[in-house]
């Protein structure tokens, strides 16, 4: 499987995309998210993905809120916000170059 | 958003724990609900509380997180020591509240500028000359032709505006003659335009109102005035005050915040200037003139060329009035046209008041710095303390990696602490205390009246010193902290030799300060106690004045009757005539022309006094006789020593004559009686002579008088109680005599001193304390140094050494080091004392005792402070300490 290598740096762009497929998921479910749409292919680690999380919360491009489950628990839920969209677009066209960029490499090989 | 929510998070640092613990744990459970094997799904977070660190260091500030914990360290430390951290708290707020309420007096009084606007392009115009008695002086009032004159010369550069002292005066509401005071300025029609002052009623006072002599009669009321006389009742408009036979009609209200222009006073009623009688008369100067320049002119570089056309212009007006200089000598005509006018910044306002108080606010201004100071200087050395005491602490610290910067934060945070709740105590201090101080600054029955409000300026310089403070008392423990070098710290072997000399040395500094504030105040106390204990050459028992006024003036046969009216009443034990009271302020001068000859350089002052007026202020005759009912003035006369010696040197005056001016009609002296003081209290006896209450003219008719005091002499020990009975007998006869003004002898000269009264006060206030901090601070010192070297004296004790011995060794550097700050505090004290002579009475800042009475206060208070830490060091038992160690 590939494991978080792959995921350098792309973690962010990952979770925003989730997020602007499905609003208002919580940690394990964009976990998921991320596993189910890559085909199990990509995994983001749990150890990177609160840090990343909590980070974007106080960058201010998601936004948090407690709900209650069905369970009883609470669980905390996130939201792309104004600036988050913005931010996805930038990392999505930061992506698309540097995939570009590195195809071009390999077949110049 | 982001910052905020940091702050907020760190500010509830459990609560986000947490949190960040329910979201991993919910992760978790997941996990395992999908089918993962628990272990694992535990596993894959690592640490748990790795995990959460991260979160919470992304998630929560961190220089807040370490602030706050070094607050509530700081705190701990301080609720250690309660009882020093109170003294510490109290003696600070007491300094920070006597600065910012010094602050505001001074500031209020002297710099906050006036509510109008341009208040930076006003300027006050005076005139600077040799006064009498070759003092220089300078008179900042001028005649309205005069100032028309130099209106009409400034237009293209400035406008002039003049404005009157706002002065108590009678005013009646309606007709019914219930006579009340109200504070009266004359203003030039273009004072309210020009000041951008808009009318919260009606309309103000425009230039077309001072045209013509007295053609509008119009008053504007100011808003205090309007609101607690008549509750902001609009209605007020087109009613009608009376001040003497003039009529004004009220026009309009002025803005809230704007009072006139005498920082001090607040004026009432605003009239135009053309409507009183003043206004055109070219010799009697009585209003202010104000100068604002006009729109685009550029002060730097007009201001000098405009003083010198007005003044050229002034002089020309001066030259040409011949009015102005009648009966004048030559002496007193090159003095008057060799004034120099000049322009003073007036945008914070112009008053007596300024005048008087401005050295006075000063050195309490200092005094409550020196006492800050002083306060500052005991905290400082009470942490110094701790922090060594903390020394191993600090060092540990340092050796397990905490930075510099870290520990430098912490102990500033501690002198924060302090800090803030010293200024929360100093600030409802000062909220207090310069309303106080204000309430004492004029004679009770005519308050100065000044807004002191607690805005931006005042919150600004007390935020300043708050700042200043905490740096001073956090800066040096905190770089010593800081500078503390672990190895040597934790073997326990650190200099104390470095510590003790910094703590002497801030024991010299404190003394030093001390000792100024002792001879500063010593110095005002003796100033007040010898104005006080002045002997008056009269008496003030039972002595009771009824200042009356008789509108276009009555015959002195009328006031006689009136006197005699008043000497029928029982309780009354006599009653006498005089023109004004004794120590009341006023003085009028005369020249005196001995056989024809021309005016003396000396002005005489002169009294009319009806006959008993003597026996009545129990002065004596030294020779001659009272006055008698046919004596009249021009005629008879009662001189004073000093006249005598000044007129008739060497001969007796009795028999011999005088003119007031050359070719006026002789007076024949026909008694003496010793100096008194007659005007002020502060000035040395002046030649006075008394003339009949009865005035004649030159064919002889008797002359009306407008206004006269009687003085009666009472039976009753209060002479108050009889007051209003008095004030309803003079009313009731209705022969146009009106009682202004009540008072007694014994407020008129009470009222002399008030100014030296408030700063001897203040000044014993803040010695006192002073004293108390300084003798804090020293026990403090001395004790710890005593319980810091006890194994030394122990072991000197062990080897010989004697009780004295043990002693010397204790104080004898602390007695050296208040030496030199005595020495250095009086030094500073002859340089306070030199910029304030002028507030001094009879008392000179190199007399002895002057400076005798502050060392021995410091002495004594030095002996007490002392005296604990010397019986400790004695009581040391060696064998115990030799034991210990």
């Amino acid at each position: 499987m590939a494991k978080t290598d792959a995921l350098q740096g792309s973690l962010d762009l990952l979770v925003l995309k989730i997020l602007s497929r499905h609003p208002r998921l919580h940690g394990y479910a964009i976990m998921a998210a991320i596993a189910n749409t890559s085909g199990e292919v990509l995994r983001a680690e749990e150890g990177s993905l609160y840090p990343a999380l909590h980070r974007m919360e106080e960058a201010g491009w998601i936004s948090a809120e407690w709900i209650k489950k069905e369970t009883g628990r609470r669980a905390r839920v996130y939201e792309l916000t104004v600036a988050g969209k913005k931010q996805l677009g930038a990392e999505e066209s930061r992506w698309e170059s540097v995939s570009l960029a590195i195809n071009r490499v390999l077949r110049e090989a | 958003m982001s910052l905020w929510s940091r702050i907020s998070n760190a500010l509830h640092g459990e609560r986000l724990n947490r949190e960040i613990d329910e979201e991993l744990q919910l992760h978790i459970e997941e996990a395992i609900a999908s089918g993962r094997d628990p272990d694992e799904a535990r596993r894959t977070f690592g640490s748990m509380l790795r995990q959460r660190e991260a979160s919470h260091s992304i998630r929560a500030a961190g220089w807040l997180e370490s602030l706050l914990a070094d607050v509530r360290f700081g705190w701990r430390q301080l609720c250690r020591n309660k009882v020093t951290t109170v003294a510490a708290v109290l003696s600070l707020a007491l300094g920070i509240g006597s600065c910012v309420g010094a602050f505001r007096l001074i500031d209020a009084l002297l710099w906050r500028p006036l509510p109008i606007s341009n208040s930076s392009k006003l300027y006050v115009l005076s005139r600077k000359m040799i006064g009498l008695y070759g003092k220089p002086a300078e008179d900042g009032h001028w005649s309205t032709p005069e100032f028309n004159v130099m209106r009409d010369a400034a237009k293209n550069q400035a406008d002039l505006i003049a404005i009157s002292d706002a002065d108590r005066t009678d005013i009646t509401w309606t007709t019914d003659d219930e006579m009340e005071k109200a504070h009266v300025a004359y203003v030039s029609g273009n004072m309210f335009p020009l000041f951008g002052l808009e009318p919260v009623l009606g309309r103000l006072l425009i230039p077309a109102d001072d045209r013509g002599p007295g053609a509008n009669p119009y008053a504007v009321l100011s808003w205090e005035y309007w609101n607690h006389r008549f509750g902001r009742d609009p209605h007020v408009l087109g009613s009608s005050l009376h001040i003497g036979d003039k009529t004004f009609e009220i026009i309009g209200v002025a803005p809230q915040d704007f009072t006139g222009t005498e920082k001090g006073t607040v004026t009432d009623v605003f009239l135009p200037v053309n409507t009183n009688a003043f206004a055109t008369q070219d010799s009697i100067t009585w209003h202010r003139t104000f100068l604002m320049l006009k729109h685009g002119v550029d002060p730097a570089a007009a201001l000098e060329p405009l003083r010198e056309h007005l003044s050229a212009v002034s002089s020309a007006f001066g030259a040409e009035c011949s009015e102005c200089r009648r009966g004048m000598t030559q002496a007193d005509i090159d003095r008057y046209l060799n004034q120099k006018l000049v322009f003073t910044a007036a945008g914070a306002g112009i008053s007596d008041l300024q005048k008087d108080y401005r050295r006075s606010l000063g050195i309490l201004g200092l005094l409550a710095a020196l006492v800050l100071l002083i306060a500052c200087v005991n905290v400082a050395n009470m942490m110094t303390a701790q922090a060594t005491a903390r020394a191993q602490e600090m060092a540990l610290r340092i050796s397990i990696g905490a930075g510099r910067r870290r520990l430098v934060q912490l102990i500033l945070c501690q002198s924060a602490l302090l800090g803030l709740f010293a200024s929360v105590l100093g600030a409802l201090f000062a909220e207090w205390s310069a309303p106080f101080v204000l309430g004492l600054v004029n004679p009770p029955d005519n308050p100065a009246r000044l807004a002191l409000p607690a805005d931006g300026r005042v919150l600004l310089f007390g935020f300043g010193l708050m700042f200043l403070v905490v740096l001073l008392l956090g800066l040096l423990p905190a770089l010593r902290a800081s500078a503390v070098r672990p190895v040597a710290a934790l073997k326990g072997g650190e200099n104390p030799h470095s510590l003790r000399r910094l703590m002497r040395g801030a024991i010299a500094l404190q003394v030093a300060f001390c000792c100024l504030v002792l001879f500063l105040s010593s110095l005002f106390v003796a100033s007040f106690q010898r104005l006080q204990n002045r002997p008056l050459g009269f008496s003030t028992d039972r002595l009771l004045l009824l200042q009356t006024v008789a509108g276009k003036g009555q015959l002195p046969v009328v006031w006689n009757q009136t006197a005699e009216a008043l000497r029928a009443i029982p309780g009354v034990n006599s009653v006498a005539i005089s023109g004004w009271p004794l120590l009341g302020r006023i003085k009028i001068n005369s020249d005196i022309s001995i056989n024809g000859a021309p005016p003396s350089p000396t002005p005489a002052f002169f009294l009319n006094v009806s006959p008993g007026w003597l026996s009545t202020m129990r002065i004596p005759l030294i020779s001659g006789r009272d006055f008698r009912r046919e004596d009249t003035s021009p005629g008879a006369a009662i001189v004073n020593e000093t006249f005598a010696k000044t007129f008739f040197p060497g001969q007796d005056p009795l028999g011999r004559t005088f003119a007031r001016g050359v070719h006026r009609p002789l007076n024949k002296i026909v008694g003496v009686t010793p100096d008194i003081p007659d005007h002020d209290l502060r000035e040395p006896n002046r030649a006075v002579f008394y003339v009949p209450f009865a005035g004649i003219d030159g064919k002889s008719a008797p002359t009306p008088e407008g206004f006269a005091t009687f003085a009666v002499h009472t039976d009753a020990q209060n002479p108050l109680a009889l007051a209003e009975s008095f004030r309803k007998i003079i009313a009731q006869r209705h022969n146009g005599l009106r009682v202004s003004n009540i008072a007694t002898q014994f407020d008129l000269v009470r009222d002399q001193t008030t100014r030296e009264r408030l700063i001897a006060m203040l000044a014993a206030f803040f010695a006192a304390v002073a004293l108390l901090l300084a003798g804090i601070g020293l026990y403090a010192v001395l004790n710890y140094s005593v319980l810091q070297r006890r194994r030394e004296i122990g072991i000197r004790m062990a080897i010989g050494s004697t009780r004295a011995g043990i002693v010397r060794l204790v104080t004898l550097d602390v007695f050296l080091m208040i030496a030199l700050g005595g020495c250095v505090g009086v030094v500073l004290g002859f340089g306070a004392a030199r910029s304030v002579e002028s507030l001094f009475y009879q008392v000179k800042s190199t007399d002895a005792e002057m400076i005798a009475l502050p060392a021995c206060a410091i002495l004594l208070t030095a002996l007490v402070a002392t005296l604990p830490a010397v019986l400790r060091a004695l009581r040391i038992d060696p064998t115990e300490i030799l034991r210990a160690e």
